[in-house]
Formats: structure tokens, sequence, C-alpha cells
């Protein structure tokens, strides 16, 4: 029964309201699990950014099927598995991410493109594979020192 | 997704009735800015006291608000939450935008 405690799974249609209930319905599972505050914010933007590409773009120009969420915890880590029938990604692999400038007039400031950015930032491994036709996106975050990590740039300070 | 605003002295602040601002809702969330700033003054607020979270989709309705109140006039933000500020932190928003810790913070810069 000990795994009962340690997985949070949840499937829910992949279009965006339902999506976005089902964020919700994980940050508070795992929340309830144990996940330190200061990374439940992180692992939570990361993982709406993964299902958001699953709705908007997995799924574009067919019938959304399900986003499947499995979260599993180790031993100082926390892996999530995302998968879903839809398209493969591009390439087969996923996106560097590298993010869009904000150095530019107002008028050119981006509106989007900084999902995979923000996944990348915030995972510390990101892992794709297609298998049998589904998707299958495998996210691991570091759960060590946690008040180090999730101040990050103030890690001086903390050592100090 | 609801929006409320109120006058302090030439200051509009637009505050957001939601705890998010994710896919789901940018596209209103867009719209009803554009609803709210159509005849607004130079200074705008932005109060995001009760937004627990945003994703990209959401980043990106602030920033389209932002482009919409026209010319070079830009929108400020105003009560920031923990995970509010990392998504501007880590695309480097933050560099784009005024942030205020909280709204009393934003207002009393008006003032002077």
């Amino acid at each position: 029964m000990w795994r009962d405690q340690d997985r949070v799974e949840l499937s829910f249609p992949a279009v965006e309201v339902a999506a976005s209930a089902g964020l919700a319905n994980l940050s508070a599972q795992l929340a309830a699990r144990g996940l330190p505050q200061e990374r439940a914010g992180d692992v939570k933007i990361a993982l709406a950014e993964a299902i958001n590409n699953v709705v908007e773009h997995a799924y574009a120009g067919m019938e959304p099927a399900l986003v499947q969420v499995e979260c599993r915890f180790g031993p100082n880590r926390l892996d999530i598995l995302i998968s879903d029938t839809g398209r493969p990604l591009p390439g087969a692999r996923p996106p560097d991410g590298e993010p869009a400038s904000v150095d530019t007039p107002l008028q050119d400031l981006p509106e989007g493109g900084f999902g995979w950015f923000l996944i990348r930032q915030l995972a510390k491994d990101v892992r794709y594979e297609r298998r049998d036709g589904s998707n299958r996106l495998h996210l691991r975050f570091d759960l060590r020192c946690a008040d180090a990590t999730a101040l990050g740039h103030n890690k001086a300070q903390i050592r100090s | 997704m609801s929006l409320t605003s109120t006058m302090h002295a030439q200051t509009q602040v637009i505050t957001v009735n939601a705890d998010r601002i994710d896919a789901a809702m940018a596209i209103r969330f867009k719209e009803e800015m554009r609803v709210e700033t159509e005849s607004a003054p130079d200074r705008v607020i932005l109060d995001l006291t009760s937004v627990q979270f945003i994703d990209s989709s959401g980043l990106g309705a602030i920033v389209a608000s932002m482009k919409q109140l026209g010319g070079n006039r830009r929108l400020e933000l105003a009560g920031l939450t923990p995970v509010v500020v990392k998504v501007f932190r880590l695309t480097r928003m933050d560099t784009v935008f005024t942030l205020h810790p909280t709204l009393g913070d934003a207002i009393a810069k008006c003032a002077g």
C-alpha cells in the first residue's frame, strides 16, 4: 500500500477548462503528499506548460482525447510522466526552449514562446519518447535541499 | 474572470478577481482588459494580489494588455504572489514591467 502514498495519478480531457481544473487538482494532491511549498510552484509552472502543449499542439486539428499525468515521489525526487495520444513532437524531441527576447520595442514584445523554456528551467531532467502511438514526456524534479533550489539566485546568501 | 476598476487621483487600478490567469482564461482576460482600458488615464496599475498562479498564456495576455494601452504606455503590476513573480523573473518580463510589492506601494508612488 505504500505505493499509493507515493503516487498521484489523474487524467482529464485535453481541453483548456479541464486542464486548468486538472492542474489545480494535481497541485493540491502533490501538496497533500508533502511536496515542499518552495518546489510546488516550480512543479506547477512546468506541469502547466507541459499540459498546455498537449492541449494546444498535440491534439491540434483533431478530436482531443485524454492527458494522463502520473507523479511518483522517489528518494529526493519527483518524477512526472505526461502522456497523450496526439501528434508526436516535431523532430521527435522536446525543443531546446530558447527564450524569446524581451529586449525589444514595447509593441514587439513576445506574447508566447516561453513554454519549453520554463519547463527546461524548472525541471532537472526532460525526456520524451513516442511509444505505441503515445507521447510520453518525463519531467524530473530534484527535491534535495529544497530551500537552496527554490531560492536559486540567492545561493550565495544561503551559504554565508 | 472578473476585473474591477477604481480611480486613485489620475491613476486607474484594475483588480483581478481570480486566483489564476491561465490558458483557459487568457483570451477573456485580454478582452476584458481592452474594455477596462478603453479610456484609461496615462497610469494604469494591474492589481494581482488575488492571483496565485499564471502560466505563459496568462503572461502573454498581460503583455498583450500592455500593448493595447497604445503608444509607449507601460502597465504597472502590483501585489505579485511568489509563483507569479517567478514566471516574470524567469522570462525576464520583470525587466519590462514596473513591479510593486503591494497595491499600497504602487498607489503611494503616484502621490509623489
